[in-house]
């Protein structure tokens, strides 16, 4: 062939940019994902360095102070920049001890029902004769209760406290795990790389663990960012009625539970946790939403 | 007057710097003519056809020096005007018949649609005129089809009823866009064969988008052939499939298996269409063309009569007037 | 369509037998002491003690147990609650319509604005208005909802003054519950005004209620929407020259509805989850209030049978909502 016209060669190494880039920049084209990612940051610093960044013991009582309005509010005072609450504790310093508390229930609640959701999914995917239908009904019983009511009744029985509340959000959390990862394994088990791997003489586990299960983690990561947030919001919940953390521990919808009785009076301490609660939940589905689009057409696009 | 007549359309998908999608189109129909559109996929043939019928929208932005149907500029009308002519005068089939067709209501509902809306028929008269036009394209056992659901239907029959909706308000012109690439090959002649004796019958103008040349050397009068949004040879089907003047009309007849037989490799044209980031500076088939001289690579030749056939090349093939 | 009716009614039955399961099981985990737990005595004496486990069968093998509370189930005892005395099963049925008006008119609340705001941002896509529904949907179930109607209360009700702070009716009228609907048998009474202050009282739980259902059906509808309309059979409705609101809602709302409607069924559950809340917050006599004071007041037969009832329900309504689906979808409608 005689010389052709060539086209400007674009630089090799911009058009294929390693995933990890190609998944930050999908990501990031998510204007709101950036800022949820931006406020769980902060939510995050304040929760692991809660002790020396909130500015008080949350559980310190100033007499003298009792319900003071925030800083900027006509009453207030600098240095309780969010106000106190009926028995005088400053509520930034409860608050920042809270998101401790949440992210701690979230975290936990999440990877208690995880591992054995992801475990119990790839059973149920790999023997879909008897195992799998059987622990496929378990689980539809288990949804056919909404979330909360079912959380209610586990710690109605456990009784009520932090440790039960993460037991019964994990346990509620674990069907849509199962549920995930059996679809997405069976959805797998037809594909040729599969049949490659078996024929190769891949033993039980590894087929399971290393072969199928990286395939499909990319909506399990999704299903587990909106389990975080809702299951903030169980905790908050339960807390409110009086089932979950009790007080003085300064869960943020425990803290609501009490601020009932001050509506007319110190609307503050009422606003300011569930201003809290609804941004971290919000920037958590933010996340959860930039994720889904950043992961979802990779999948589509992967062989 | 040509029934329609185009002139330098142009689409393009996002802004006026955009490259076009179709670049510069000038093409013309008469009445009863059945003309075929041809190119390999993304030549832009489908895109013309939508942006005739005012189905381009945003980000495309349709340009055109003339769009004329007959005798309407279609780019001075208003929606409302354009809705008058489109479905009725001027209509269109498309590629994939299952999806075609609106699952929810059933087949006489959709076709009663259209004679509702531009024949003004309702009620029994309506329905008659559904039966009708479902034996006129020959679906067996017409009359409880009328009560189908599309799901119920197979790839041929929907296709068929996709063809009664378009004909149903006896169109000038039918636009048919690959009508049969998504359906078995025993069907593909069936229904060939009934838009044909549809066109015969109601002397209506055929605009046949496909890439298979073997239909259009059987049905077609005349040829466009199109390359990368641009025509680069429209002619008379005859004098073109014996002498293309354009070098990718001669390869695209070249690459039809019956002419390679005892051949070992099939004939072909090394290279790709030229996409958003290389298009080429002067003819864009310049890259690929086995008989490329520095002229091409600089100028883009004009689409000019030559001597069988309008064609866009300095250097046209096959001159020599057998 | 019989065959997928069939199929549906034939997982009801395990379904059930697995919520009872459930509810037998969570009561057999109470620690403590059984005949304490179901009598809500303390320190019953040894003899006393022996014939409660006698009579009510603890002595027994858990299985020969389980088939006991299937038999009592079967005829209706539900039993009795540890508070009242009233039986459980004539408990529910006179605090349930109240859950039920409040449900009903969040979910008129939530379906009818959700879906207009849908359909309206689906067709302005990347406007303003979408973005401002998506936008507040988001909000709307990333917030905790007993929180949202705590600030409502504080806004309408204690500022300015608009709406009662809790309960279903002003303690000056009596109202005899003939339907159990406030909203309904105000009307019979010739007390004037009663009708107005039975809404007021309505509406702020209802719409709390119906936020979160209120934002999953709007992003729902609107995402239905945006994907119908890119279908083919949108295409060639535009070819064939019909208006775009015939386009719009003839063709494409029919088939945007379908996935919306199960959205809708779904609502129900979370309806339920959320009257235990907003129950709670605007005193309202509902089945969800009953529960949690139930639950701390550890009146364990409420609480057993409490659940089940409520679940029974649920898998009720998602069930009718199944089979509606079906109907609305011709392929399902047609399958023999």
């Amino acid at each position: 062939m005689t010389t052709q016209a060539q086209p400007v060669a674009a630089d090799q190494s911009l058009l294929y940019p390693s995933p990890l880039k190609e998944f930050w920049k999908a990501f990031a084209r998510n204007k709101g994902a950036v800022a949820g990612l931006m406020f769980m940051i902060v939510v995050v610093f304040c929760a692991l360095f809660a002790p020396w960044v909130a500015p008080f013991d949350p559980s310190e009582q100033f007499r003298d102070a009792l319900l003071t309005p925030p800083s900027w509010a006509e009453g207030g005072q600098l240095q309780y920049l969010l106000g106190t609450d009926e028995l005088g504790r400053d509520l930034l310093s409860r608050l920042i001890h809270g998101a401790r508390l949440s992210l701690l229930i979230g975290l936990s609640s999440v990877v208690m029902s995880l591992i054995p959701g992801i475990f119990m999914g790839l059973i149920a995917g790999f023997f879909p004769r008897i195992l799998g239908p059987s622990i496929m009904r378990l689980m539809d019983i288990m949804l056919a209760l909404p979330s909360l009511l079912l959380a209610v009744a586990i710690v109605a029985i456990l009784g009520a406290g932090l440790i039960n509340t993460v037991i019964a959000i994990a346990v509620v959390s674990l069907p849509s795990y199962v549920r995930l990862t059996r679809a997405a394994v069976m959805g797998e088990l037809n594909r040729d790389y599969v049949t490659a791997a078996k024929l190769a003489g891949a033993s039980l586990p590894r087929l399971m663990f290393v072969t199928v299960l990286p395939n499909c983690l990319a909506p399990l990561i999704v299903q587990a960012t909106l389990s975080f947030s809702s299951a903030i919001l169980d905790a908050a919940a339960l807390g409110f009625l009086g089932l979950g953390v009790q007080p003085p521990t300064p869960e943020w919808g425990t803290m609501l539970a009490s601020a009932r009785d001050y509506i007319e009076r110190a609307w503050w301490v009422v606003s300011l946790p569930g201003l809290t609660i609804l941004l971290s939940v919000l920037a958590i589905n933010l996340m959860g939403d930039g994720l889904r689009d950043a992961l979802d057409p990779k999948l589509k696009n992967a062989i | 007057m040509s029934l329609l007549e185009i002139k330098n359309l142009s689409v393009r998908f996002g802004d006026a710097n955009a490259v076009p999608v179709v670049d510069g189109l000038d093409l013309t129909v008469e009445r009863g003519e059945v003309l075929a559109i041809v190119g390999e996929s993304g030549s832009g043939k489908s895109v013309t056809m939508m942006a005739l019928m005012g189905l381009v929208d945003a980000p495309g932005i349709v340009r055109a020096d003339a769009l004329r149907f007959d005798g309407h500029d279609m780019l001075s009308l208003s929606k409302r005007q354009r809705r008058q002519v489109v479905g009725k005068d001027l209509a269109m089939i498309f590629q994939d018949p299952m999806t075609a067709l609106n699952p929810s209501y059933t087949v006489g509902f959709q076709i009663e649609e259209v004679l509702r809306a531009h024949l003004g028929l309702s009620g029994r008269a309506a329905r008659a005129r559904a039966l009708e036009l479902l034996q006129k394209v020959e679906i067996p056992a017409a009359a409880s089809r009328l009560d189908a659901y599309p799901h119920q239907l197979s790839g041929g029959m929907s296709q068929r009823v996709a063809i009664a909706m378009a004909i149903a308000a006896e169109p000038k012109l039918l636009i048919a866009d690959e009508p049969t690439t998504a359906l078995d090959v025993t069907i593909q002649a069936q229904i060939m064969e009934l838009l044909l004796a549809l066109q015969k019958d109601q002397d209506m103008g055929l605009i046949l988008i496909t890439h298979d040349l073997a239909v259009v050397a059987e049905t077609a009068q005349r040829v466009c052939v199109m390359y990368a949004g641009q025509a680069v040879e429209v002619g008379h089907v005859p004098q073109l499939f014996d002498a293309p003047a354009h070098p990718y009309s001669e390869a695209l007849l070249a690459a039809i298996p019956e002419h390679s037989e005892g051949a070992e490799r099939l004939s072909t044209l090394p290279g790709i269409v030229p996409g958003r980031y290389d298009r080429p500076h002067g003819c864009l088939l310049s890259p690929r063309c086995p008989y490329v001289q520095e002229n091409c690579r600089q100028h883009r030749p004009a689409l000019d009569p030559k001597a069988q056939s309008l064609a866009r090349c300095f250097y046209p093939r096959n001159q020599e007037v057998a | 369509m019989l065959s997928f009716i069939a199929r549906r009614v034939g997982l009801l039955i395990p379904t059930f037998f697995g919520i009872t399961l459930l509810t037998f099981a969570l009561i057999r985990l109470i620690p403590g002491d059984p005949v304490e737990v179901m009598m809500g005595e303390r320190r019953v004496d040894p003899e006393m003690h022996a014939q409660a486990m006698e009579r009510l069968g603890l002595n027994k093998p858990l299985y020969v147990q389980y088939g006991n509370y299937i038999a009592q189930l079967a005829h209706g005892d539900l039993g009795q609650s540890l508070r009242t005395r009233e039986s459980v099963w004539s408990e529910f049925t006179s605090l349930f319509p109240a859950t039920l008006e409040l449900s009903i008119a969040a979910l008129i609340f939530a379906g009818v604005l959700g879906l207009l705001a849908g359909v309206i941002a689906a067709l302005k896509r990347g406007s303003l208005f979408d973005h401002g529904v998506m936008g507040i949907s988001l909000a709307g179930y990333s917030m905790p909802i007993f929180w949202w109607g705590l600030i409502l209360i504080m806004f309408f009700s204690v500022t300015l003054g608009w709406t009662p702070v809790s309960g279903r009716i002003d303690l000056l009228y009596d109202i005899p519950p003939k339907t159990g609907f406030m909203l309904i048998d105000t009307l019979f009474t010739e007390d004037e005004g009663a009708w107005m202050d039975a809404l007021r009282h309505l509406i702020l739980p209802a719409i709390v209620l119906g936020t979160i259902p209120l934002a999953v059906i709007a992003r729902m509808t609107r995402s239905s929407m945006l994907e119908v309309l890119r279908e083919d059979y949108i295409r060639t409705a535009r070819a064939k020259g019909l208006s775009p609101r015939r386009v719009v809602f003839v063709h494409g709302l029919r088939n945007a509805l379908i996935p919306v409607l199960t959205v809708f069924g779904l609502q129900v559950g979370t309806l339920l989850a959320g009257a235990v809340l907003t129950e709670t917050i605007f005193s309202w006599p509902g089945v969800g209030k009953w529960l949690i004071e139930a639950i701390g007041a550890r009146d364990y037969p409420v609480v057993q049978n409490g659940i089940l009832l409520i679940a029974c329900l649920i898998i009720l309504v998602n069930f009718v909502v199944d089979i509606l689906y079906g109907l609305a979808n011709p392929r399902i409608r047609h399958q023999r």
